[in-house]
């Protein structure tokens, strides 16, 4: 886990005016207080309008795993999500427009990039994702440069029914065989991504719809990164459940089997 | 042989515009969104180059007098399409660049009023 001392933590100095110079920056140790260079990891939060759920999120997070650094990046949100993630104790970056999750992430790439940080995390804004998962999925960093935290894998009875459920599988097993590797969920955003990854992603990261998972893991395989995946537990989202009907899954798909055939040619 | 040749430029054109369609998205000179009209249209042209006949039984099928009108009546849908996708996009930027705008022009002002005080308070 993480064992940050005072000396270690990132200082950050807040913007003051009517103070002397000082300016916005993370300043994050190397580690070199540290024996062995623990690389610090970045919790990014991506959230658009999730006024009611970002504190609680936030604040298991940092319960499941104090002392680490989270990003809140607030979609062009219209409410007070920035605002609230502040309160919380997360750092925040407000985008001035709605990008979508893809977008929102590769801003938080970019900070990542920027203020020294070597991994970094997803864990959506809507309460979906149990940070309790975050210490495993970066272990396995060691090895792998993307890890995915997947539904379908033998953790949790997340249903999902029908015509969706179909898409899924269908995309997992045409996804797995691409991949080389057995994958369960390719539309999770629940994953840990190590410095090769952050370093493409920060340049290279869709913002279309599935663009930012199944386009993703595409862009990654074409660069020669490594994905893996551990069985996690996610709950449902916190406010109304979105129906799946025959019309969406079909678009779903469609939209995914577009992704993948595009991918596949760019090899 | 005028058929012959008629099928082959026709095959070979639907063809044609397939590749350079599939080659630009490859390198990802537009997104896949704007791609689909041209796609459906590519693939469409292709698969009735191929097989005129079901133009023709369509054509039959809907009440066009001429095959070639039912060949024209969805191209212009698709043109009309893909044009309203065009402008729905442009007005979305215009709305994004105004905002953008806005937020440089507030953030020179806070960063003009920081500079302010920095020389302020040294002086």
């Amino acid at each position: 886990m993480y064992r940050c001392s005072r000396a270690r933590q990132s200082r950050l100095k807040a913007v003051s005016i009517g103070h002397q110079h000082v300016t916005a920056t993370a300043e994050v140790d190397s580690g070199e207080s540290m024996g062995d260079a623990i690389k610090p990891v970045l919790i990014v939060i991506p959230a658009w309008n999730e006024s009611q759920n970002i504190e609680p999120v936030v604040a298991e997070t940092f319960a499941a795993l104090p002392g680490t650094h989270i990003l809140v990046v607030d979609d062009g949100s219209t409410d007070d999500t920035a605002e609230r993630a502040r309160a919380a104790g997360a750092l925040v970056l407000s985008l001035p427009v709605n990008l979508g999750v893809g977008g929102a992430m590769r801003a938080g790439f970019k900070f990542a990039r920027q203020f020294g940080y070597a991994s970094v995390v997803q864990v959506d804004g809507d309460g979906q994702h149990d940070p309790a998962f975050v210490s495993e999925l970066v272990t396995r960093l060691d090895e792998f440069d993307i890890v995915i935290g997947a539904r379908f894998a033998g953790k949790g009875d997340y249903v999902v029914g029908g015509p969706r459920k179909w898409a899924m599988t269908l995309l997992s097993l045409v996804l797995s065989a691409v991949c080389k590797t057995k994958l369960t969920d390719t539309t999770s955003g629940f994953k840990a991504m190590g410095p090769r990854a952050v370093e493409l992603f920060a340049r290279r990261y869709p913002a279309e719809y599935l663009g930012d998972t199944i386009e993703a893991l595409m862009i990654a395989r074409n660069e020669g990164l490594t994905v893996t995946q551990i069985p996690v537990v996610m709950r449902e989202r916190a406010n109304g459940d979105p129906s799946q009907s025959f019309a969406k899954s079909a678009v779903y798909l469609s939209r995914a089997a577009m992704a993948l055939i595009i991918g596949l040619t760019r090899r | 042989m005028f058929d012959n040749a008629i099928y082959i430029l026709s095959v070979g054109t639907s063809l044609l515009v397939l590749f350079v369609i599939i080659h630009m998205l490859r390198s990802e000179r537009f997104k896949e969104r704007h791609a689909v009209i041209w796609l459906f249209a590519g693939i469409s042209s292709l698969v009735l180059s191929l097989f005129p006949s079901i133009l023709i039984g369509l054509a039959d099928l809907l009440g066009f007098a001429v095959p070639a009108n039912l060949l024209f009546f969805v191209s212009l849908i698709l043109l009309f399409l893909t044009a309203l996708q065009a402008s729905t996009e442009l007005t979305k930027l215009e709305d994004n660049a105004r905002v953008l705008a806005e937020k440089i022009a507030l953030l020179e002002y806070q960063v003009k009023a920081l500079d302010k005080t920095k020389n302020d308070d040294v002086s």
